[in-house]
């Protein structure tokens, strides 16, 4: 097998790059953009309906959009992605072949009839039952067999990239121990086989009970289990984007992490810890103990957020050391002044992180508290929160570094180099408004998966506050610009792709190494530490507003 | 380099920055002022879910809510019965396929045994303007102790999705002084 393996050097790494591993890489990340734009036209679908002013779709296909753009980009937008990812993660930064390429075509072909399959179901309009497919609601046979053939394909994904992990240990390609990303996406790769093994745990049972084979689901034991798949699916893009984060600052800055130690640790809470997280989705549901509630929703006393909050420090302070490592030393932030912003993968990548930290994290956390649920549940501020995690984050992530993938794996230029610029900032507003405001609605008790908050057509009447309206117009306009980005995003990569120029060894971006920073304790990140200092004053005032919240709602026990 | 191995290859000898250091263990304490603020909450809080449920058949479900509904009925609105049961009674609330049944009368500041659950699919009990928010579930009955302290109109939104018709799925509740 070896043999037959042909490689390619990288000019700008020096890495052998397998060709097969390469064209993987290329099919896996075409088919998430096209996804994505398909998910993302859905998306914008349903935030103009939301718009009250505007109020697009009939209810019908409201609820059918909404639940297309849940699968296409939650699910087959980014672990397309995160299959190039993991195939980059082993084979090209481990200088090595991959392991069974033929498997990972077979995995790719079966995510492609998955995705293809369970879209179809969702169009012919008998399977408008949500991302979430909650029982008793029940949808067509093949939307479950979708999702189940796209996570059998993703599963094949997964061992290819641990067969490849082998294969590069065993014929000894790299020295020491594996790099910190290919580390990250370790984790990501073992989270998701959990994820996917929950997954065939509720959806194989779901699809022989929408078939007539199965008499009864239990309501809470699927969304018991449904979730255990759901939201580690969540933590396999919170250990993609860490790394991806990692693997910008190192690509574009040649940053370093401050210590390998700490980063890896950060890394293995998310393995023992984020699979916990089912019980998010289950705090104001009848029948669990809270002592199971608070030890699951907590991740074992707040374990994994742990981790998150050391990669909040970590990321940005190996950037901080990196550029004053190169005499960026001047006051607190001249390193961050001066950092790349004209640079599209490192624009977006730190946007991801800062907006993930203070959009996503943090109002995750709130709302995953045992009471403070109380308030949210079900609301918009849940669709808010997500939104700064998935779309925010992850999303952001996988655009930024596609920006690095285009001249190294695809080795074309960058077309329309002002509109790539942009793009990151155009889509972070757009994203950050409709996280805040749905997050604003939310708290006004405006409810997700809504068509109509003025309930028209209902028996009874109830009026939302003002303002929620104002929120949800605000919203719309915040689609309108994240569509925007999302657009420009498409016609960057497809440009590219398609017409870019062939790169040469002098258009490809130059590694900068920084071999160290000295010792441990002549490390010096103050602009870091303020960051983080500021992001845990808001932590702490927003946690403890949000129960001063809880407080005034009506007793209850 | 986060793309290249560690420079050090025993990794997990290395030291740390000090730095990095304080910063893992504040995030670590705030972990567990969090986590123990979830436990203070169940002595010292007011608002908590108790975590009441039985599995129970539907109609057996509805019958209940039936017989209180023509014992405490005082009105009709929509068509739909306002129930006024005496406080520290047990009060059903039925979620279905589109509605919430019956509109209940309660009193301020008194305590009431809340009983929900839907007779079909999974629904979303948001009481508003108050924004408290349940999970309810076919054949789970979920018990909870409400007490009421604000008097007026409430709307009950249905907030799980639950059809075509889960926009139209809108109830009330009256809190009298």
């Amino acid at each position: 097998m070896a043999t037959a393996t042909q490689f390619r050097t990288c000019p700008t790494t020096g890495l052998r790059v397998d060709l097969k591993a390469e064209n993987l890489i290329k099919a896996n990340a075409v088919a998430a953009v096209i996804f994505l734009a398909v998910g993302g036209f859905f998306g914008l679908l349903v935030g103009l309906t939301r718009w009250p002013a505007v109020h697009l779709l009939p209810a019908d296909w409201f609820y059918l959009a909404l639940t297309a753009h849940g699968l296409d980009v939650l699910i087959v937008w980014i672990i397309f992605f995160e299959m190039a990812i993991l195939y980059f993660a082993s084979a090209i930064l481990l200088n090595s072949r991959l392991a069974g390429p033929r498997w990972a075509w077979l995995g790719f072909g079966l995510m492609v009839v998955g995705a293809v399959v369970v879209n179809i179901a969702v169009l012919q309009g008998g399977s408008t039952v949500m991302f979430t497919s909650y029982v008793p609601m029940k949808a067509a046979p093949h939307f479950y067999l979708g999702i189940i053939l796209f996570a059998v394909g993703a599963l094949i994904g997964c061992f290819v990239f641990f067969g490849t992990l082998v294969v590069a240990k065993e014929e000894r390609t790299y020295q020491g121990s594996i790099p910190l990303v290919t580390f990250g996406a370790l984790t990501a790769a073992i989270i998701a086989v959990f994820t996917i093994a929950s997954g065939a745990i509720i959806l194989i049972p779901t699809l022989l009970w929408s078939m007539g084979l199965i008499s009864h689901i239990d309501s809470l034991m699927y969304k018991t289990i449904w979730w255990a798949m759901g939201h580690s699916s969540q933590q396999v893009n919170v250990s993609a984007h860490v790394a991806v984060w990692y693997a910008i600052a190192a690509i574009v800055l040649g940053a370093r992490t401050l210590s390998e130690k700490v980063s890896r640790t950060a890394f293995l809470l998310y393995i023992l810890f984020l699979q916990l997280a089912s019980a998010h989705h289950l705090l104001v549901e009848p029948g669990i103990s809270s002592e199971w509630k608070i030890f699951n929703t907590s991740y074992a006393m707040y374990l994994a957020v742990l981790g998150s909050m050391i990669h909040g420090m970590t990321v940005p302070g190996s950037i901080e050391a990196a550029q004053r490592h190169r005499g960026l030393n001047r006051g607190l932030f001249e390193w961050l002044r001066k950092a790349p912003w004209g640079n599209p993968a490192f624009s977006g990548m730190f946007l991801s992180l800062i907006m993930f930290g203070f959009i996503g994290g943090i109002s995750g956390v709130v709302m995953g508290t045992e009471q403070l649920n109380i308030i949210m549940h079900n609301t918009l501020y849940t669709p808010g929160h997500f939104h700064g995690t998935v779309v925010a984050g992850t999303t952001l992530a996988f655009m930024a570094i596609t920006y690095l993938i285009i001249p190294l794996i695809f080795r074309r230029e960058l077309v329309m180099k002002k509109i790539a610029q942009w793009q990151p900032y155009v889509f972070s507003i757009g994203v950050a408004g409709l996280s805040l405001f749905m997050m604003g609605a939310g708290t006004l008790g405006v409810s997700r998966r809504h068509w109509d908050m003025t309930f028209a057509d209902a028996a009874l009447k109830f009026d939302y506050p003002e303002a929620a309206f104002l929120m949800m117009g605000l919203n719309g306009l915040s689609a309108i610009l994240a569509a925007l980005g999302g657009i420009m995003y498409i016609a960057v990569v497809v440009g590219s792709v398609l017409f870019g120029k062939r790169t040469t060894e002098q258009s490809l971006p130059k590694l900068n190494v920084i071999a160290s920073y000295g010792s441990a304790d002549s490390v010096k990140v103050p602009g870091t530490v303020v960051m983080v200092a500021v992001f845990f004053t808001a932590f702490v005032l927003y946690y403890f507003i949000n129960w001063k919240y809880l407080s005034e709602i009506w007793p209850l026990s | 380099m986060a793309v290249v191995p560690p420079t050090e290859r025993i990794w997990w000898k290395e030291r740390i920055a000090k730095v990095e250091i304080m910063w893992v263990a504040i995030a670590f304490l705030w972990g567990l002022v969090m986590f123990f603020m979830m436990i203070y909450w169940h002595g010292a809080g007011k608002q908590n879910i108790s975590n009441e449920a039985y599995r129970t058949d539907p109609a057996v479900f509805a019958q209940k809510a039936q017989a209180m509904a023509e014992q405490y009925k005082v009105r009709e609105e929509a068509g739909i019965p306002v129930v006024h049961p005496p406080p520290g009674s047990d009060v059903y609330l039925i979620a279905r396929l589109w509605q919430w049944w019956p509109i209940l009368e309660l009193e301020k500041d008194k305590a009431y045994r809340l009983h929900l659950m839907s007779m079909d699919w999974q629904h979303g009990f948001s009481a508003q303007p108050v924004n408290l928010n349940l999970q309810i579930h076919p054949n789970y009955d979920m018990v909870l102790t409400v007490t009421p302290d604000q008097a007026g109109e409430f709307g009950i939104i249905c907030n799980e999705y639950c059809g075509i018709g889960h926009h139209t799925m809108v109830g009330r509740l009256y809190v009298k002084e």
